[in-house]
């Protein structure tokens, strides 16, 4: 796969319409008795992608992602993998193969047995086993653990034999169940890029459920952002952070300023929509695509890094300064390379502002009670309706 | 003076319990020292001691005497003070001579390990299924079933071995109701033959059998068979590489607890099973009750002893030195 410049579609499959989806999931709804754990889920994903579920517990994630494996019946709605419909495969059936969480290695077997478990169902000859075996061990950079037990393995070397496992049998697709939940921080990190980097290499089409936003960011192309059983938007990253769709997603991924209000006056031409925030007792400016009906209730998202910093009231009439703000400083946060400012508006309202450290200092620039004046443009803030 | 004599019986108890108390409460503290440890393990061991040990070589040192007709205890002294005030020791080995010698014996140990043996995979095959369901149930279900399966313990082993009588018999309840669909001639009955005894171990025993092997499979993390199947092993293949594997330890510990007993077993063969079906326990009983030959009776009993408890030392030593190999590994 070859992305060559001015020939997008190649990397980014969804936005050619001529592209055969190579998963395609369509209306699937699940309950455990009246509990809506898929509601309706439709959705399509690319050869060679690497895809996140992201949600919250009881979002049906992990759900989906066992109808997928074969694990659980949908009680309604259709899984086509590659074009054939798998709804009523048993697991055994399917070329997909899952990681689970909790790595499910077999205790009494060797890590290398464990690798050949699968292709020992498939009946192949013992030399070819033992060959991919010692390939896949290889892969995953831990050529000389066969003969080890699972029970003498580290965390991050059990995770990547149970990676190991599952890509033996060269599946169409892998489904990762929360692959990196069991990790400490810092191995997490290190085996984000791992990851990545060994599904570029062998180029199935990953599926990854997680319940962390970052680590969804960090590794997939596209992110289906579900709750409550329902799929809320699916986009790239970059997408989801700058445009979420509605609140929940706003909210969910990184840190985000909501304030409620009414539309006063929005201008078709230019895109500009006037907003009376009863939260911050002002009229604030922000840019949205549709025009908008005058008194449409609407929440405006701004993210903390995007406001600037004045210690002095900032000259109106500029790009940068459409929406300006006062208030006090409630908390500070110092993190090395940024500070968190909660900043309390006369109103009573908290903005969240995040400043980068830039030149290196040892204190944060400002202090407990500051006066500050917070500043925006109107196209860093998102108005959302839902 | 009464309350003198209530603080005297009561405290007696009060200083037990105290004393208890305090012994546990030693050991909690110097549970990580050497003495700590010796004072866990001393209890058992005392026990042990006390009630196998000594018995057991009162038994062995019967054994090895003679039986005389007529006095009390029945045999002769191993240890006797001659006039001259030398100490003579006397050993006799014609008991076990016997054992060899005679039939009867080595086709009664033959006949014991043979009703053992095929009782224990019955109840394995029996129980298997029943532990299964039992682990997989939920758990409000799983009490339920557990409590169901000792419910029988209530009831007197003798008592329900006798209710087989009448179960079993000649025109009893199953030949009734078999004869009643037609699969048996009326009149038929199984009592007093080596099948009744087969019915009424494996009866007795399935719960020892579905105790050991609910607990290791309630500890199966049932994950692992979806793993299995994910990587394309059929149901049956994923329970034969995986369940069965994984349960070896309580297959092995059930099938301990229903052979062992088994194989001594008095009661259902005596009751249930016909004149052939002459078992050691019942041949124990007919030299030490009918015979009054102790000594051979003891050597009977020491033969039994060496025949359990040699297979089962040696599967302990396997298995500690595989677990050693293991550890070494690491």
């Amino acid at each position: 796969m070859n992305a060559t410049p001015g020939n997008p579609p190649a990397t980014e499959p969804w936005r050619d319409p001529a592209a055969q989806p190579f998963v395609r999931i369509e209306g699937v709804t699940k309950t455990f008795g009246k509990v809506y754990a898929c509601d309706e889920v439709t959705l399509d994903i690319y050869r060679g992608e690497f895809f996140a579920l992201l949600g919250g517990s009881g979002s049906g994630k992990s759900t989906l992602l066992r109808i997928l494996a074969g694990l659980e019946q949908p009680d309604r709605g259709r899984i086509m993998i590659d074009g054939v419909d798998v709804t009523r495969l048993p697991p055994y059936r399917r070329s997909v193969n899952m990681m689970f969480q909790s790595y499910a290695l077999f205790p009494h077997m060797t890590v290398a047995q464990n690798i050949a478990f699968g292709l020992r169902q498939d009946k192949l000859p013992a030399a070819e086993i033992r060959d991919r075996v010692q390939h896949m061990l290889e892969l995953v950079r831990m050529p000389q653990l066969g003969d080890r037990k699972p029970h003498q393995l580290s965390g991050g070397q059990r995770q990547r034999v149970a990676l190991a496992r599952a890509l033996a049998k060269q599946p169409k697709l892998l489904l990762l169940d929360e692959p990196l939940g069991a990790l400490d921080k810092r191995l997490r990190e290190h085996t984000q890029f791992e990851l990545v980097n060994i599904q570029e290499r062998v180029g199935t089409t990953f599926i990854m459920v997680t319940h962390d936003q970052e680590e969804a960011m960090t590794m997939s192309s596209r992110i289906a952002v579900m709750d409550t059983g329902r799929i809320v938007q699916v986009s790239t990253p970059a997408v989801l952070y700058e445009y979420p769709a509605t609140r929940f997603v706003a909210e969910f991924i990184g840190g985000i300023n909501l304030f409620e209000g009414r539309v006063l006056s929005s201008d078709e031409d230019t895109g500009m929509v006037r907003i009376q925030c009863d939260h911050l007792e002002a009229e604030l400016l922000a840019r949205h695509t549709d025009p908008l009906p005058e008194g449409t209730a609407v929440s405006i998202a701004v993210r903390p890094e995007k406001i600037d910093v004045h210690e002095a009231p900032p000259p109106r009439g500029t790009v940068a300064t459409e929406n300006v703000v006062e208030g006090r400083v409630a908390d500070v946060a110092y993190l090395g390379d940024v500070s968190i400012y909660r900043v309390k508006t006369a109103s009573g309202a908290i903005i969240r502002v995040q400043e980068t450290h830039v030149a290196r200092s040892s204190e944060p620039h400002y202090d407990w009670d500051d006066t500050l004046w917070l500043s925006w443009e109107a196209a860093s803030a998102v108005v959302l309706t839902a | 003076m009464r309350a003198a004599s209530a603080s005297g019986v009561w405290g007696f108890w009060f200083d037990v319990v105290r004393n208890l108390f305090g012994w546990f409460r030693l050991v909690g503290r110097e549970f990580r020292t050497r003495r700590g440890r010796f004072l866990v393990t001393s209890l058992p061991m005392l026990w042990l001691a006390l009630f196998f040990l000594v018995p057991f070589l009162i038994v062995l040192k019967i054994s090895f005497s003679q039986a005389v007709f007529g006095q009390v205890p029945p045999y002769t002294a191993l240890v006797e003070h001659a006039a001259d005030g030398a100490v003579s020791l006397r050993l006799h080995a014609s008991n076990y001579a016997m054992l060899l010698s005679d039939p009867l014996y080595v086709s009664a140990y033959l006949k014991s390990l043979l009703f053992a043996s095929v009782s224990t995979g019955f109840c394995l095959l029996l129980g298997y299924p029943i532990a299964y369901g039992i682990a997989r149930a939920r758990p409000s279900m799983r009490l339920v079933l557990l409590v169901l399966v000792v419910l029988p313990f209530w009831t007197s082993s003798l008592l329900r071995t006798y209710a087989l009588m009448g179960i079993l018999k000649a025109n009893g309840l199953l030949g009734q109701v078999l004869s009643a669909i037609a699969l048996v001639e009326p009149g038929w009955g199984i009592l007093y033959s080596d099948a009744a005894v087969y019915v009424g171990i494996v009866y007795n025993y399935l719960p020892f059998m579905i105790l050991p092997l609910t607990a290791t499979l309630m500890r199966l993390d049932f994950t692992l068979l979806e793993a299995a199947e994910d990587l394309g092993a059929k149901p049956w293949h994923a329970f034969m590489r995986i369940t069965l594997p994984l349960s070896m330890p309580g297959i092995i510990a059930g099938a301990l607890l229903v052979f062992i007993p088994a194989v001594g077993e008095f009661v259902i063969p005596d009751i249930l099973g016909g004149p052939d079906a002459l078992t050691i326990g019942r041949v124990l009983w007919i030299e030490f009750f009918t015979n009054r030959d102790w000594p051979l009776a003891a050597a009977v009993t020491i033969a039994m002893l060496v025949l359990i408890v040699a297979p089962t030392l040696l599967f302990e030593y396997v298995e500690n030195r595989r677990a050693d190999q293991e550890a070494a590994n690491t």
